[in-house]
């Protein structure tokens, strides 16, 4: 491979990290929000965020893609920039899953400490950012994390849409060479690096928020049946 | 009652000499330790054929990893073990498996297996470890249950038994293999109080109308006194005691010994 | 913004046409993810670092990297190594073997879950491995992954449309023929979108009704 093609592949890669970072920002707010309105007391708020997560845990990554780049500027006037449009379809399919996440440790926490906080007559806000989340967050990271990489996969997808990222620039360099065992293969190896990167990061992540706690770091074999419920692209419309 | 359904029949099992006479399972300097925990410290004994053998003491003497040595469920870390005169261990998987034929063993937790039938369970080891025809095993098997009460549950599964009834269900499946030994497990300890006595009786039954070696790890002091020939006291991964019923029971030699039964009688 | 009936109702026999694809699809890499992924569950438990890790390198590989770019691999460079399939069966292919790295999991899982005495009692009957694995293990180790296995299937479908990008027309692939022809996104698109809500709710229906058999 030429010099060129290789900055080819570099372009890719930055492309790729900036439409991870902004999507996984996306929707880790989405995730927050939708997780804890699941929670919530009033009924129509538990509906309104259930059915947004039926929806958008329902569809495909690629269709709400398509949607997002070819329907949303027809319907609504909007013509965003591929990395918005990309991070918007992302980031709000994504998010849908990882407020599956959020709701499932907040669930978890034991009552008691939900009974502790009225006890001490603080305001649901208060319950919530004092009590509950100190507690849930730790849980939510190794599923966090398996569907960070998901994400990782799914930003790929923007290159059907023809935004240059990752996969894209390997396209490229197939079509320049005429050769593609080369090029996929470092296409996939790369991928590869991030996502390991990224778990090791966010173990990291997890042995930092568990020290000082009893939890021991890690999934057992019981969790990996449940991750298929909460993790990833993997997931039914529960 | 056809005579065949029993393991070994034997006119009479006190002085009949049937087959195996004389010494069946030996264990020599046998050492088994879990980390730095030493369960069996250089352990010395034997089993003569016909025998009952009960181990009592208290819990984590080491009295069920002889049972689970025999069963080669462990393996031990010094010594050597002998069935029948073939070695169990050191020995080959194919030895071992020669040699396992002769063992049948009932678990704490039964350990049926859920996915199969009641008969099922029982039939699966003799169709598949010893060639028997499924009918010769379906036989066999129906026999087995009649023995343990239990000759209409053929087609039930496991969950529907009660844990007593599915204590004996495991003893039948052990049987079912004609083993020259059988080793129970505290097989009343996982069950309701109520439902100890049914188990006990068809064991009671086993031992009195049978010729088959039996070693018993048991809380129930009075089974093991109604049924064993002789009564060994563990403690800290040695025999410290041993002898027959009456003695142990009545007037053991040891302080430890009658420490432990006053606190479990 | 204009919704246009008669662009949904043209478009109708195109989407019969793709979701016949996609559950093709769908059924066939379900398949051969349960089977691949059973084949790699058991050669994970080998005793021996010659098998488990070369085993665990490559499924994790393909676990970690996206399906789209394998797809690419699959429908290039085979060709290049003289091994020339249709792009339907590369896509069912490469499903399958991508998701086989998940399903391992689940039965790795499911095995790893069954109580241990089970396997004690395999030992005191003396029954062969091969026997307590497909007697014994097995048979409850599966009933236990079905849910799990189930839910798989449902991510499965949400990745089928990425093989229009190796030009297999399934659903997605059908809207954007339609779509170009007729300078008609939003009802052909807003269809499919529809369309897959509505089969991953069903599919998750007759999953929780499957579970609640098998529980009992």
């Amino acid at each position: 491979m030429t010099s060129g093609l290789w900055e080819l592949v570099l372009k890719g890669v930055w492309v790729t990290v900036q439409l991870l970072v902004c999507s996984a920002l996306l929707g880790a707010a989405v995730s927050f929000a939708v997780g804890v309105a699941r929670t919530h007391r009033l009924w129509i708020v538990r509906f309104l965020a259930g059915l947004y997560t039926e929806v958008f845990r329902g569809t495909s990554a690629l269709v709400m893609i398509f949607w997002v780049y070819f329907v949303l500027p027809i319907a609504f006037g909007w013509q965003l920039v591929p990395l918005w449009a990309g991070t918007l379809a992302l980031g709000l399919t994504y998010g849908a899953y990882g407020s599956e996440i959020v709701r499932g440790a907040l669930n978890a926490v034991d009552p008691a400490q939900k009974e502790g906080g009225i006890a001490l007559s603080f305001t649901p806000w208060q319950r919530l950012r004092l009590i509950l989340l100190p507690q849930a967050v730790p849980e939510m990271i190794p599923p966090f994390s398996n569907l960070l990489v998901e994400l990782l996969k799914g930003t790929a997808l923007v290159s059907i849409m023809g935004m240059g990222d990752l996969a894209f620039s390997g396209n490229l360099v197939r079509l320049a060479l005429q050769e593609s065992a080369e090029i996929y293969t470092i296409v996939l190896l790369i991928y590869f690096v991030i996502a390991f990167v990224l778990t090791r990061g966010m173990r990291g992540l997890e042995r930092k928020l568990k020290t000082g706690t009893n939890k021991p770091v890690g999934s057992t074999p019981d969790q990996e049946l449940d991750r298929a419920q909460t993790t990833g692209v993997g997931g039914a419309v529960a | 009652m056809p005579t065949d359904t029993l393991p070994n029949p034997g006119t009479d099992p006190e002085k009949t000499p049937a087959r195996g006479t004389g010494e069946l399972i030996r264990l020599e300097q046998v050492t088994k330790r879990f980390g730095s925990n030493t369960v069996l410290d250089h352990l010395d004994f034997s089993v003569d054929a016909g025998k009952h053998v009960t181990l009592i003491g208290p819990s984590g003497s080491g009295k069920t990893t002889i049972l689970r040595l025999l069963m080669t469920l462990l393996k031990p870390d010094e010594g050597t073990i002998t069935v029948d005169g073939q070695q169990l261990f050191p020995a080959s998987d194919k030895q071992v498996r020669e040699v396992r034929k002769k063992i049948g063993m009932v678990f704490q937790q039964f350990n049926l297996f859920p996915n199969m039938t009641v008969l099922r369970n029982i039939t699966e080891a003799p169709v598949t470890v010893l060639g028997l025809s499924k009918d010769e095993a379906v036989e066999r098997a129906k026999g087995l249950l009649d023995l343990v009460g239990l000759a209409d549950k053929c087609d039930a599964h496991p969950a529907q038994l009660s844990g007593g009834q599915q204590q004996r269900v495991a003893i039948a499946r052990a049987l079912a293999m004609r083993p020259q030994v059988l080793l129970l497990d505290e097989v009343t300890s996982a069950l309701d109080p109520e439902l100890v006595a049914g188990v006990l009786d068809v064991l009671r039954d086993i031992a009195r109308s049978t010729d088959i070696t039996m070693l018993c790890v048991t809380h129930e002091m009075n089974f093991a006194r109604d049924i064993s020939d002789r009564v060994l006291m563990f403690d800290h991964g040695r025999i410290i005691e041993s002898g027959t019923p009456e003695k142990i029971f009545s007037d053991p030699e040891l302080d430890r010994t009658r420490e432990f039964l006053s606190a479990v009688l | 913004m204009k919704w246009d009936w008669s662009a949904v109702s043209g478009f109708l026999p195109h989407l019969w046409d793709g979701l016949l694809v996609t559950l093709q699809i769908l059924a066939l890499g379900s398949l051969i993810s349960f089977a691949l992924g059973l084949v790699w569950a058991l050669l994970m438990r080998v005793p021996s670092r010659w098998v488990t890790w070369p085993v665990g390198v490559v499924t994790e590989f393909v676990r970690n990297t996206p399906l789209l770019v394998q797809l690419f691999f699959l429908f290039y460079v085979l060709p290049e190594w003289g091994l020339t399939f249709s792009a339907l069966t590369t896509g069912v292919f490469a499903i399958g073997l991508h998701y086989s790295t998940y399903t391992m999991q689940v039965y790795r899982a499911g095995i790893e879950a069954v109580p241990v005495g089970q396997w004690e009692a395999a030992t005191a009957l003396n029954l062969p491995l091969r026997r307590t694995w497909t007697a014994v293990i097995l048979p409850q180790a599966v009933r236990r992954v079905v849910p799990a296995l189930g839910n798989y299937v449902i991510s499965m479908l949400k990745d089928t449309p990425m093989v229009m990008a190796i030009t297999v027309l399934e659903m997605l692939g059908q809207a954007r023929l339609y779509s170009q022809e007729h300078f008609q996104f939003t009802e052909p698109l807003t269809v499919i979108g529809v369309a897959f809500i509505v089969i991953s709710y069903l599919a998750s229906l007759a999953l929780r009704a499957l579970e609640r058999r098998l529980a009992h």
